[in-house]
Formats: C-alpha cells, structure tokens, sequence
C-alpha cells in the first residue's frame, strides 16, 4: 500500500486543477441553471425549472439553433466524410507526391478559425469575392449570391467551410486505416478475380469500418460544436439565420446578462451531444465486421 | 501514423498495374482541390499587399505594386509584436505544464492497480466529452471570484484544466504498451517513483509526448474562446483575440485585416512546413480519441 502513497503525488497536482478549472465549473453550470443570476449582481433566486420551461416551449430562437446545428451538422459529416474517404483512398500510397499532398490538404488544420474565416469572408464577399467573380467568368451569372448574406443559404456556405478546413484532418484517419488492411486480403481478391468495385466493396469498405466510425464520431461532435469560425464571420446572422447552440448560449450569457437562463442551454447542449455520442456509438457499433 | 512502410502499402492499384490515362485521371481531383485550399489562401497573400483602392479595383490579381504600408501599420500602430509576446507566453506556459501535470497522471494510472488507474483514467478522460462551451459561463464567474479575470495567468489555468483530459488519453494509452518488467526490476532495484517517472518513463514516451505537445500547442495558439471570455485590455489579447476585433476597427479596409491574418498565420504555416510530419501525427493522434 505505500509504494501507491507515493503515487499520490503524481496525481494530485493535475486532478485538483482538472477538479477546480474543469469538472466544478461543468456542476456549477447545472446549479446555475435553476438561477435568475444576470451575472451582475451579487444575489439571485431560485427558480426551479423555469429556465428550462420557457427555453423547451417558449423560446423561437432555440428551436431555431438545433434546427441549424442539425442543418450544419448533417452536411459536415456528409461531405467531410465523402471527401476525406475519396483523397484517403487516392493518396493511400506513401509516394513523395502523395505526401505532398496530404501536407497540403492538412495545412488548414493547423491555422487558426479566425484566420480560415476572414479568408472565406474575402471569397464570399458578394462585390469583389473571387467565388462570385468566378462564376461570372463561367457565365453562371444566375448562380452569383451574398452567400453570407442570405439566410437561406448561409449556413450551407459555413459548413462548406468547415469542410474545407478539416477534411484533410480526417483523411489522415482513413489512411491509417487503409495501412491498417492485410495487403494478403487484396491478393485474394485478385486471384479470385474481382472487379475494382467489388474489391472496394467487400474488403476496404468493411475492413476500413472503424476508422469510419472514428471519423464520423469525431466529425459529429467538432461540427456540433463549432464556434470560432461562425463567430468570426456572421456572428449568427442574418436574422439567426447562423445562429447555433454554442453561440446562443455565449449571446445570451454575454450580450444579454442571463447566466442563469444561458446555463440552461448550456446543460441542454450538453444532454444533446450525449444523446448523439450514445445514438452514434450504438449504430456504429452494429458495423464491425471480422475476417 | 504515415510511416514509410511498403510492407502494409495497400491500395487498390497494387493489384492491377494501371494505364496512363487512369493516372491522369487520378491527379484531376487532387490537382483541383490542392487549388481549392491554396487559391483563398494566395488571393488573402496578395490582397495584404495592396491598398483598398488597388483591392477593389483588381480584388485577384497579383499587387501591381507591392506595397508593405499595411504591415508597418500592422507593426506600428498595432502592438501587434505584443499580439505575438502575449500568444508565445500563454501557448508555452499552458503546454509545458498540460504536459508535465498530464504525464505525472498518466504514470501513476499505468502504475496503480488495474482497477483504480481505471476509475481514475475515467474520471479524467470523462473531460473529454464536455464542450468547452458548457463550461464557459461557470468558469468566467469562478476567474471573477479567485480575482483571474483578465489575467494571463486565469487563462493559462483554465487552457490547462481543458487540455488535461485529451492529454492523459493519449499518454495512457501510450505508456500502457511500455514493458511493465522494466519498470518493476528498476523499482526493485532501489529506483523511486520519481526517478522511474523522469529517468525511464518519460524518454520513451517522447514520441506520444511530442504529438501531445504539437496538439496542445496548436489548439491553444489558435485559441479564441478563452481569451474572448477572460481577456480585456488590449496588452493581454492573444494573437486570434486581437484579428477579430480588427474586423470591428478596420471593418472593410480587407487589406489591413489581412495584413493581420498574414503576420498571424506566417510562423505557424512555417513551423508546419519543416515539421508536417510531426503535426500530422499530433493532430491525428488529438482525433483519435473516439
């Protein structure tokens, strides 16, 4: 029993920051919750389940958030997904051009969301954007937009950018996994005579079902939490249009001086992201296979 | 994670030997998507070297003239120097102690047995799954209480705090895989835990020590939230803090802005270029965690 004594020692520095920084300020958020606070004056009353009452039935702009994190979340992992799975399969081999090329699909990864969201705000910009600028050139006229502008499109324009900054960050998953398949299986496949299609369909696809899992998990969860990127370019605008969880919840809290009720997001977002993590895990669980 | 290893190389064209037109065809996507992630990067370089009147005029093409008036207001009337002092000291301090604290964790968990370096390797990777968001509000009132607000060192214990429970993840699993045999003969032979800890555990585990190091060092350099939160004046911001509220100040003079998220992103995108394979791995490993 002493030789572990000792080990308090290795333990005790981290576990009380990790206790007092992080896991007493995520309670707290729960106690807050059943608050009026505004955060600025030193008393406040209990409420109950006020907060949660008004923000479930009564409050447009919530309904409005999920409905565009479902929105900015669904296209995320769709396309970031298809996108990271074709370039992991066509860079899958360790050339000197392959690598070439995943340095520069990852190089969004690395710089910073404020950054990544002035350069799309410069292509998106209706009057001197290259984007629109470019599809004039094509003389797709009819295709030019605010695409930051319109509400209807807004969020779309967004979660392509979220794409674009983290595809290349995902694609190194699947390359792990496709390094990770017995090449013996792919001779197999040879000698027996399968088509490119099939070999793709009952080897890789299958044996490259964890990395998936990994992939779509983690994609899942960035894209439902994403912040930075939306706040430096709409802020949630136009007219909620961008508005998301994570950003309503800040607003409410810094904007407008309701701690009490912007913790009662905070523990819904919370029970969301719990709800998907465990739906996901159960759904993908289901598609291991075993060779 | 990318090794240089033809042995498991497998794609689906070592099976059959392939044509030049399917090698064309192969480079057409990659070829337009390498131009899909450098175009916006290049046309943002150009723009910072333009005046607003030039942008608006020729808002793609490369500067007429190249003029460095936006970078010498950027230095000038800016503090941006400061910008870059305020995100060096906050990113280096928080990553040496996520490392040490997170490492003298993960030791004592592979240490410990089973059962408890299992309840404890949960209670802390548990972290793990609470987006910093939901914690936000609590933590700014808990700064305000212990007198940390707007105080570099508030920020640097809250990024610690954030960034323990991935980096005890990746440590642990790490230090697992080390030969238990080793580090039992050397405590048998008069070793502490100490020296254990410094002496064997710590060199080798420096490859899972260097891709925690580069994960933690690029999401606390590229940190906004943080600093949005707990940092007013002006001498404190951090380098992302300070670019977005150019947006406010120059609102659409883009060539200044940019002359910002040039100077911002220049050592980053370096740093990257010699170390890619590092950070590849780093950040990876950071995902991984599903």
């Amino acid at each position: 029993m002493k030789k572990y004594k000792a080990l308090s020692f290795f333990i005790l520095p981290g576990i009380i920051f990790y206790i007092l920084f992080f896991i007493f300020p995520t309670i707290s958020a729960l106690g807050l919750s059943f608050t009026d606070w505004n955060g600025l004056s030193p008393d406040y009353n209990f409420v109950g389940f006020k907060n949660y009452k008004l923000l479930l039935t009564d409050d447009p702009i919530f309904i409005k958030s999920v409905s565009n994190n479902l929105k900015y979340m669904f296209s995320v992992v769709v396309f970031q997904t298809l996108i990271s799975l074709v370039f992991a399969i066509l860079l899958a081999k360790n050339t000197k051009l392959n690598v070439f090329y995943r340095a520069v699909l990852f190089l969004p990864t690395i710089i910073s969301s404020v950054s990544v969201a002035f350069v799309w705000i410069f292509v998106y910009e209706p009057s001197i954007g290259s984007l629109n600028a470019v599809l004039s050139a094509l003389g797709l006229d009819f295709l030019i937009k605010s695409w930051l502008g319109d509400k209807n499109i807004a969020i779309y324009s967004l979660a392509f950018v979220q794409v674009w900054a983290h595809a290349g960050q995902v694609m190194i998953i699947f390359i792990a996994g496709l390094h990770a398949i017995p090449k013996s299986l792919y001779e197999v496949a040879r000698i027996e005579g399968a088509t490119k299609w099939q070999t793709f369909r009952n080897v890789t696809w299958p044996l490259l079902a964890p990395s998936a899992t990994i992939v779509i998990a983690y994609t899942t969860l960035q894209s439902f939490k994403a912040f930075d990127l939306i706040l430096a370019t709409t802020d949630g605008g136009p007219s909620y249009a961008t508005e998301i969880l994570s950003l309503f919840l800040y607003h409410e809290a810094f904007n407008n001086f309701k701690f009490g009720y912007s913790s009662a997001i905070a523990v819904v977002f919370m029970l969301i992201i719990a709800v998907i993590t465990i739906v996901q895990f159960r759904l993908l669980k289901s598609n291991k296979v075993n060779y | 994670m990318i090794r240089k290893n033809t042995e498991t190389d497998v794609t689906m064209e070592n099976i059959k030997p392939i044509n030049i037109n399917e090698r064309i065809s192969r480079q057409v996507p990659l070829v337009a998507y390498t131009l899909l992630i450098l175009l916006p990067l290049t046309l943002v370089f150009f723009a910072s070297f333009k005046t607003l009147k030039q942008l608006y005029n020729d808002p793609l093409g490369i500067p007429e003239k190249w003029s460095i008036l936006n970078y010498i207001r950027l230095f000038a009337n800016e503090n941006m120097l400061i910008y870059f002092k305020n995100s060096f000291f906050v990113t280096f301090t928080s990553v040496f102690f996520i490392l040490l604290l997170g490492s003298m964790i993960s030791y004592a968990i592979i240490r410990m047995p089973n059962v408890v370096g299992n309840i404890l390797f949960g209670f802390v990777t548990l972290g793990m799954m609470v987006p910093t968001q939901v914690k936000m509000i609590p933590t700014y009132v808990l700064l305000s209480d212990l007198n940390l607000l707007n105080k570099h060192s508030g920020l640097i214990l809250v990024t610690i705090a954030t960034l323990i429970p991935i980096c005890v993840f990746i440590l642990t699993g790490f230090m697992k895989t080390l030969p238990k045999g080793l580090l039992e003969a050397a405590m048998i032979d008069g070793a502490s835990h100490w020296q254990v800890y410094s002496k064997i555990v710590i060199p080798l585990s420096l490859p899972a020590i260097a891709s925690t190091a580069i994960f933690s060092f690029v999401i606390t350099w590229n940190d906004l939230l943080h600093p949005l939160l707990f940092i007013k004046s002006s001498s404190l911001k951090t380098l992302p803090l300070a670019l977005l509220q150019f947006q406010g100040e120059y609102l659409t003079d883009y060539p200044m802005i940019f002359a910002g998220v040039v100077a911002a992103s220049i050592p980053m995108i370096i740093i990257y270029i010699f170390f890619q394979r590092w950070f590849i791995q780093g950040m990876t490993a950071g995902s991984m965690k599903g």
